[in-house]
């Protein structure tokens, strides 16, 4: 709490410094002198000089100030009575820094109720002392550099350094996030792979995690075969929603480029536009409310009596409609890209319109295309909610798109979402099918970039 | 005749062998252009398809049936001071009173033997309401219209229990529309559930993800477009933007539970962990259409502005960025209204909890309008059929907004240059 009003004082500090120079160096002016920086970037390097290192030093203060808390605690008379076993103490610390928070009102654990009091006064204790530094840095942040404004003094180069400081700054964001991503992910896979093997993961049929949390096993069984999950995601995502995406996508595309009056062009693309705007949860919805049963009774009719009413071809199918305009606008893109001259030079000899689209720009075209659908098999494969609602849990390893299989993605939220301890296989399992997700998708993407990239450039 | 002579009666455009091909090739493109439009019909009778099956079944969740119901207050057993229906703890008092046992007696009385199940909490709720609106009622033996349980609603429209459909055809009834479902939060009982709860959630989680994503985004897409020399690290920085972008969102659940849930000890189930999600997926999409729009900022512009003696730092932020302003707003928009619809992250990061009370602030437990509908569409009642569509609607409806905003911008702003 008491670093809450640290932050409420540091940047009251920042603005009632900036101010007070920004007068001061308008004063300066007054006497007549000419300035080397307005006022204004006098006032904001202060500002700036009294907040950013004392924000900077709340923002790494705060986490070491939980590990600091911690220690006092167990090293307080009643932390040391908690029992030696990590996860317990864990446990009733994490229920100790609850309630003291106020969050909850007691914990499972007797000892938290005890703790509580011992832990509030430590970490006031602490938010105190870095609160109080954080005040003094902003202080001599804001004396020391107030020292500094003069006549010749450059305050618009000290601010925009500042401010390129802040540029770089997010940019690296976007870096920080990848690798949080990839450490993330491999390092809970790892632990993952601590308890069940690469090849059992990668190479077994079987995959019925549930089995695993059973007490005499200790976490060590339960099959982890992937391979049904990874032709589950195949065979909704690429296979499935591709026979529906393509063929459709594609052949929108050509109407709406080279058919399709200038007035239709302008009402119909921003329609299919709206397809791809439709949260996937509403599809999933959709698929499961109302092309699922569809599709079981069309099964059925035609004598398959596996039909299942979260079956394949309902999630694969509502995924490639999703998938239209996506493919629809990437080949628009490629279609484009073909030099007016070729489409001249194919209609010059008498070629029909339809044979120049098949003949010549569609080759033409094709690595942009190819491009499009890989990105689009990319995005399909790492769609969830559709799958979640629609294809069902079952692992079958089936060629029958009536039948019920499951994916990656399903398996994740279905893995991440019981009341599961962190550290069992079962929980760090989704984390070893995220790692394959992300490296597919990488690898897809890239491949993808590459072939559309290479293909641009041909022509330009 | 000879081969050549053959072969020049076949080239001869008015043959009847070339007519026939020139017909088939004609016949082909018809063809083709059938095809064409064939598989932009279905596109979009797919989605007006999805549309018409949402708004059809989704108004009913609108909607409520009413009954008429006498109840005499005098002869029940509910004992509530009228004078505490005056002072400041009214709700309070009803919702403590025991009113769905009162319902239940003058419903067995009016209606015969298991009339009880006709009322049920969304009945209680508007008994007390009008409790509250006219205390004199206490007194009286009135008749009142009042909404019907959940289960007898799905039955006054004749898709439910066949008992309970006879019971309700006893009752005076009528269609109004249902306020509570805007203003009310997550229940068990579908009758009284609404989303107002999820769509603050939402609301909540969406300002988060554009307090951080707009800025940061901003920044590096000036910084990317404007400054950054062309070397190892920018190109770096480039790859994982353009991979992020396409990077599967349930990923960034994962990264939101590992960092943010058991790494930072952040709250579960809270906006401010959404959002914070939610930004790092939205991030790289604004960086993508910020780039666009700075790029088609003229450099002539520059160059003037640098011609007058502003520093580098000025050009861009002075002229650039007020220019590129409604390109990179529009995309911003854009990525927005897919934050707003995104589940599949949030369901990592503990975001599916029964939360039957609207959050007061990003750090207390929430929940968000598409996870809300995921919810719903898991519940057996089939009272929550139509509350899940009609939650869609909402939904739609939203997105509908930002998209048009977005559009508006877009004609309203972007100068061609």
């Amino acid at each position: 709490m008491s670093l809450t009003i640290a932050l409420v004082a540091i940047l009251a500090i920042a603005v009632a410094a900036g101010l007070f120079a920004r007068n001061r160096a308008a004063g300066l002016r007054g006497g007549g002198a000419r300035l080397n920086s307005l006022p204004n970037y006098h006032g904001l390097y202060v500002a700036i000089w009294a907040a950013l290192p004392a924000l900077a030093f709340l923002l790494i203060w705060a986490p070491v100030q939980a590990g600091f808390v911690d220690q006092a605690v167990l090293a307080s008379p009643v932390g040391q009575q908690l029992p030696d076993f990590d996860l317990a103490r864990d446990t009733i610390l994490t229920e100790a820094r609850e309630i003291a928070a106020g969050e909850r009102e007691a914990g499972f654990n007797p000892e938290s109720a005890e703790l509580a009091p011992v832990y509030a006064a430590a970490s006031s204790r602490y938010a105190a002392i870095g609160g109080a530094i954080a005040i003094v840095l902003a202080l001599l942040g804001a004396f020391l550099s107030m020292r500094r404004i003069g006549v010749e003094f450059r305050a618009r180069t000290g601010v925009e350094r500042w401010v390129m400081v802040l540029l770089v700054g997010a940019s690296l964001i976007a870096i920080l996030t990848t690798l949080g991503i990839v450490l993330s992910l491999l390092f809970e896979s790892l632990r993952f792979f601590n308890m069940v093997s690469p090849s059992e993961f990668l190479f077994g049929t079987t995959w019925s995690p549930q089995t695993a949390m059973r007490a005499d096993q200790a976490g060590s069984s339960g099959a982890f075969g992937s391979i049904p999950l990874f032709w589950g995601t195949a065979f909704i995502g690429a296979i499935i929603a591709m026979v529906v995406a393509i063929p459709l996508g594609l052949m929108c595309a050509i109407f709406l480029t080279q058919y399709a009056p200038q007035r239709l062009r302008a009402w119909l693309k921003p329609i299919l536009e709206i397809l791809a705007g439709v949260p996937t949860v509403v599809y999933g919805y959709f698929a499961a409310l109302t092309v699922a049963p569809l599709i079981r009774d069309f099964g059925i009719t035609i004598g398959v009596s596996s039909a299942s009413s979260e079956s394949a071809l309902a999630a694969g199918l509502v995924m490639g409609i999703m998938i239209i305009p996506f493919v629809s606008s990437m080949a628009d893109d490629s279609i484009a890209a073909v030099p007016q001259a070729m489409r001249d030079g194919s209609l010059a000899l008498g070629a029909t319109k339809s044979e120049t689209i098949k003949k010549v720009l569609l080759p033409a075209a094709l690595p942009g295309v190819v491009g499009g659908v890989l990105l689009a098999v990319s995005r399909a494969i790492g769609e969830t909610m559709i799958v979640v609602m629609a294809a069902g849990l079952a692992a079958n390893l089936t060629i029958n798109p009536f039948e019920s299989v499951t994916t990656v993605t399903t398996q994740i939220v279905q893995l991440l979402t019981g009341d599961q301890e962190f550290d069992s296989a079962k929980t760090l399992a989704a984390f070893a099918l995220g790692l394959a997700l992300f490296i597919i998708t990488l690898i897809l993407n890239l491949i993808a970039l590459r072939v559309v990239r290479k293909y641009r450039e041909a022509y330009e | 005749m000879s081969d050549a002579a053959t072969a020049a009666a076949m080239n001869r455009w008015t043959g009847d062998d070339m007519q026939k091909r020139v017909a088939s090739r004609y016949a082909a493109e018809r063809r083709f252009r059938f095809f064409g439009l064939a598989a932009v019909s279905i596109s979009v009778a797919f989605l007006a398809f999805l549309l018409i099956t949402m708004a059809w079944k989704g108004f009913g969740g609108f909607t409520q049936t009413e009954a008429k119901l006498t109840i005499d207050f005098a002869r029940s057993d509910v004992f509530i001071e009228p004078a505490a229906l005056r002072g400041p703890q009214a709700q309070q008092v009803v919702a403590t009173a025991g009113l769905e046992g009162v319902l239940e007696q003058a419903a067995v009385a009016q209606f015969g033997e298991g009339a009880g199940e006709l009322f049920g909490a969304a009945s209680a709720r508007a008994l007390g309401e009008q409790l509250i609106a006219n205390p004199d009622l206490l007194t009286q033996r009135a008749e009142l219209w009042l909404p019907l349980s959940s289960k007898a609603d799905v039955a006054a429209k004749g898709d439910g229990d066949p008992a309970l459909e006879t019971l309700v055809a006893k009752a005076e009834t009528k269609r109004s529309f249902n306020g509570g479902f805007l203003t009310a939060s997550d229940a068990t009982d579908p009758s009284v559930v609404g989303v107002w709860g999820a769509l603050k959630g939402s609301f909540l989680t969406i300002l988060v993800t554009m307090a951080l994503a707009f800025p940061i985004g901003v920044l590096a897409a000036l910084y990317l477009e404007e400054f950054a020399p062309r070397n190892r690290w920018t190109d770096m920085i480039e790859v994982s933007i353009n991979n992020l972008a396409a990077v599967p969102s349930i990923i960034f659940g994962l990264l939101g539970l590992a960092v943010f849930l058991n790494f930072m000890h952040l709250p579960r189930s809270a906006p401010l962990v959404g959002g914070l999600t939610l930004a790092l997926m939205t991030m790289p999409v604004i960086v993508i259409a910020g780039r666009n729009a700075i790029k088609s900022v003229p450099p002539s512009i520059r160059d003037a502005a640098l011609g007058v003696g502003a520093s580098k730092m000025q050009v861009v932020f002075h002229h650039v960025l007020p220019l590129a302003l409604p390109g990179i707003l529009t995309g911003t928009i854009i990525g927005m209204a897919r934050a707003l619809g995104e589940t599949a992250p949030l369901l990592m990061i503990g975001m599916r909890a029964f939360i039957a009370s609207p959050p007061q602030g990003i750090t207390e437990p929430a929940s968000v309008l598409p996870v809300q509908i995921f919810l719903w569409s898991d519940e057996v009642d089939r009272g929550f059929v139509e509350k899940t569509s009609a939650a869609i609607i909402v939904l739609l409806v939203f997105m509908l907004l930002m998209n048009g905003l977005a559009i508006y911008l877009r004609n309203r702003f972007e100068r061609r240059w």
